[in-house]
């Protein structure tokens, strides 16, 4: 999903395929549906021309074009969009590892749910960013921080899908397999947990969207690299363009990240192409 | 001996519950005192309105539901097939044949099970891509493929169409006469009993109630059983009238 919405999966596979038309798998894109987002672009490059924008409040797209190429070929791009990377990766591999142990204790063991449900719960009801000031004073203003809050952002997506679509397996085939003398791991290994697959998947990706939105944020705490880092450094000098190029970096990596738990989607899902 | 089923005075109650609170003490009898014996190989068809305890009954003898009263003793291979199909979606079908089976060649196992109800070439097809009667085959391969000494059938073919249930019904006579379990089949379609069991019983307000024994060549003709199907749906609380 990308790194703006925040609760619902953009376009979710599950989505109805276009009616009629072109045959699945070979959708030619839709070409109209570009005509108003480029006309936008060129308004807005018209707007920079004749000043009616200026430069301090927001470059022109061609501004913003070169100086994203002059920033991609001096490597402050490269630089910066691997740290923030590896900030999102570390964090969101320790929240989603805590997540997904938590979301499987609570979900196969009645017991774990009892313990471990009510606090999630609770929990989970705190705006997540609003943590800030308190990792501030847990962790101090370095890494630890920003890598907190995207684990948190992580976390609870990930336990609350990978909880419900455990919970949701459908009882007549866990019956089936009991009858068909599967011990109890079998029957956890070949039934429950392919059946919370595809919730689990969509908790994923918003887990993903989640770790971003939390990475932006945090990053605006004393970064002293990163992405934004670049953005921050250049609100300083009134350089509009790098912020924008920033967004768009953010915006791009979101994309990424989400364009491969659909690619995932679609190898592990196979089973329910009718 | 192996095969045999012997049920007696089986007692089976729920609790009453109101919504979602049980009332504490109080109970429903669904079993009440059923008697049933079946002899190793014999086929017998279990009729009854919906709601007279005929699924209770056969999940009782699969071990689905403990809790009961009075005995019962089954062969120790009991196979189900239930009337939804109830395969595992992200499993290909030859996998979910061989599902809990501790088969090192699982997939000949698996094509061979096929081929007996005519569906080798789709061993690798997604359970999600079959028809109602083919998953139903399935399910069916997948409860031949233990060997059963007991083959329980809730209402298979109730949710295919009427000439998938023909060919079915064909198919699952074929499959008893090679492989003779015992079967004992729910069904609430009178015609269905009379044309595949050896013995029709009837189940009413949680006991048998009634027991014909289908003394007819196989394979049967619809024609040849209407005095039995007569006597049978009066047992149903059918009169004839309302039968034609
Ligand atoms: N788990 C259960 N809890 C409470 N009541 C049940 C349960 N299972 C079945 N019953 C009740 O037992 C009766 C018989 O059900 P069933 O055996 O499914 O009938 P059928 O002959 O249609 O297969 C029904 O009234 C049903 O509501
Ligand atoms: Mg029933």
């Amino acid at each position: 999903m990308s790194i703006s919405t925040t609760g619902a999966v953009a376009r979710p596979e599950t989505a109805a395929a276009p009616r009629g038309g072109a045959p699945p798998g070979r959708r030619l894109p839709d070409l109209a549906r570009w005509l108003s987002p480029l006309a936008l672009v060129l308004l807005w490059q018209a707007a920079s021309a004749t000043g009616v924008l200026p430069e301090d409040k927001l470059a022109s797209p061609a501004t913003v074009l070169v100086t994203g190429w002059s920033l991609a070929l001096d490597g402050q791009l490269g630089d910066a969009l691997l740290v923030s990377s590896g900030r999102v990766a570390a964090g969101f591999l320790a929240g989603a590892a805590m997540g997904g142990v938590l979301g499987l204790v609570s979900g196969l063991s009645r017991w774990g749910e009892r313990l471990v449900d009510p606090p999630v719960q609770m929990l989970r009801t705190l705006p997540h960013l609003g943590l800030i000031p308190l990792f501030i004073l847990w962790f101090g203003i370095g890494e630890e921080p920003k890598l907190a809050l995207v684990a948190a952002g992580a976390a609870f997506p990930l336990y609350l899908n990978l909880h419900a679509g455990i919970r949701q397996t459908d009882p007549a085939l866990l019956e089936a397999a009991r009858v068909l003398g599967c011990t109890r791991y079998e029957r956890i290994a070949h039934v429950v947990l392919p059946a919370a697959v595809p919730q689990a998947l969509v908790g994923l990706r918003i887990a993903l969207g989640a770790a971003w939105l939390s990475l932006i944020v945090g990053e605006q705490v004393n970064a002293d690299a990163g992405i934004g880092f670049l953005i921050n450094n250049a609100r300083e000098f009134l350089r509009t363009d790098v912020v924008v190029v920033g967004l768009l970096v953010y915006a791009l990596l979101g994309l990424t990240t989400d364009a491969l738990v659909r690619a995932v989607e679609r190898r592990v899902l196979r089973w329910q192409a009718r | 001996m192996a095969g045999a089923v012997s049920v007696r005075g089986l007692v089976k109650e729920f609790p009453v519950a109101v919504g979602r609170r049980i009332r504490p003490g109080e109970w429903r009898r669904v079993l009440d005192g059923v008697d049933l014996e079946i002899a190793p190989g014999e086929f017998v068809a279990l009729l009854g309105r919906s709601g007279s305890g005929k699924s209770t009954l056969l999940r009782v003898l699969a071990g689905l539901d403990a809790d009961v009263a009075g005995g019962f003793s089954v062969p120790r291979r009991v196979s189900v097939a239930f009337q939804q199909p109830r395969l595992l979606p992200w499993r290909r079908v030859w996998r979910n044949v061989v599902l809990g089976l501790r088969e090192v060649d699982g997939r000949v196992v698996a094509e061979r099970a096929l081929a007996e109800v005519r569906l080798a070439e789709r061993a690798d097809a997604w359970p999600l891509t079959l028809s109602g009667g083919e998953a139903q085959r399935v399910s069916l391969a997948r409860a031949l493929v233990r060997r059963p000494d007991l083959l329980l059938l809730d209402e298979p073919f109730g949710a295919l169409d009427a000439l998938t249930r023909l060919a079915m019904h064909r198919l699952v006579e074929q499959l008893w006469r090679e492989h003779r379990p015992t079967v004992l089949l729910v069904t609430h379609d009178v015609d269905e009993a009379l044309l595949l069991a050896d013995r029709v019983v009837v189940l009413d307000a949680g006991r048998i109630t009634a027991s014909h024994v289908v003394d007819l060549d196989r394979p049967r003709r619809r024609s040849s059983f209407a005095d039995l199907r007569v006597a049978v749906l009066a047992d149903l609380g059918v009169d004839d009238a309302e039968a034609a």
